[in-house]
């Protein structure tokens, strides 16, 4: 194991983080609900009437945080995607089939789970992380992709 | 009156989330990528993000657990299952291979999708495609955490 000094930002990761904590604990509090986007977003594939609005104007919020990142603090939203078009179909597939499956992603099982302690949200989390470390692990060193 | 509030509320959370992501660097799945490559160069900032949302989350999620309604009213909806169960690993295991395959999962895929990024909705489709796949044929309309 190497650590990638330049790469790793502690301080916005810490920062960051406690956004995304204050965001769950607001939610719940709030409107007593796990921030969990998978949860969240699925309901608005087999809509149940009424059960829709809150849903759809919780993701809008999501997909402008990059618009009102750059307007108010002039922030850019990074996002460098190397996978190639076959491996975002895949991959989306199998993440979407997953959450679902699994009851949950990294926000409802890893922030919200984890800060609730649930023993299912901490398996949940320690596993999709090891799959995910095989997965890079098997894509970079063994396929050298 | 409150039910304005209560969606200018989900929009606010919406994007407080989605801010979350952007400061820590998570809306990029290159960084997700090279936390997840523990072998290699390793970025291990997805750690504190982890570290800094479960720290403020614990606050909030400890709140919530000594009250018993909602701000914007009706019952806390949290998870009570402590069972360990097959769909939780094995979903765990799809997702964690799907997210170490492109890293993305749903909330950072969103955030990259608003930041107009044409792969990210395609991942957010290829997602959606599989939440139906799951709710058709296993999981029946079941919502996750």
């Amino acid at each position: 194991m190497q650590i990638d000094w330049l790469a790793f930002t502690p301080g916005p990761a810490l920062l960051g983080g406690m956004i995304l904590g204050i965001a769950a604990a607001l939610y719940v509090l709030l409107h007593g609900r796990i921030l969990g986007i998978s949860g969240i977003v699925s309901g608005l594939i087999s809509p149940i009437a009424g059960d829709t609005n809150w849903r759809l104007i919780l993701v809008l919020g999501i997909l402008s945080a990059p618009f009102w990142a750059s307007l108010l603090f002039g922030i850019h939203t990074a996002a460098v995607i190397d996978a190639d078009w076959f491996a975002i179909i895949i991959a989306g597939l199998l993440v979407g089939f997953g959450a679902i499956y699994g009851s949950g992603c990294t926000s409802g099982h890893g922030i919200c789970g984890l800060s609730r302690l649930s023993p299912r949200s901490l398996l949940a989390t320690l596993t999709f992380m090891g799959a995910g470390f095989v997965m890079v692990f098997v894509i970079r060193h063994v396929l050298g992709l | 009156m409150r039910r304005y509030f209560n969606l200018y509320s989900q929009y606010f959370i919406g994007v407080l989330f989605g801010f979350g992501l952007i400061i820590s660097g998570m809306s990029n799945p290159q960084k997700i990528l090279n936390f997840l490559d523990i072998t290699g160069n390793w970025d291990p900032s997805l750690i504190f993000v982890m570290g800094g949302a479960v720290v403020v989350g614990l606050g909030g999620f400890y709140l919530a657990s000594i009250r018993t309604e909602a701000f914007f009213g009706g019952a806390l909806h949290i998870p009570s299952r402590r069972d360990i169960s097959r769909p939780l690993v094995i979903g765990s295991l799809i997702f964690g291979a799907g997210w170490g395959i492109a890293g993305f999962c749903p909330g950072p895929a969103i955030v990259a999708l608003g930041a107009g990024h044409l792969k990210a909705l395609v991942f957010v489709l290829a997602m959606l495609a599989g939440m139906a796949l799951c709710n058709r044929f296993v999981t029946g309309h079941k919502q996750p955490v």
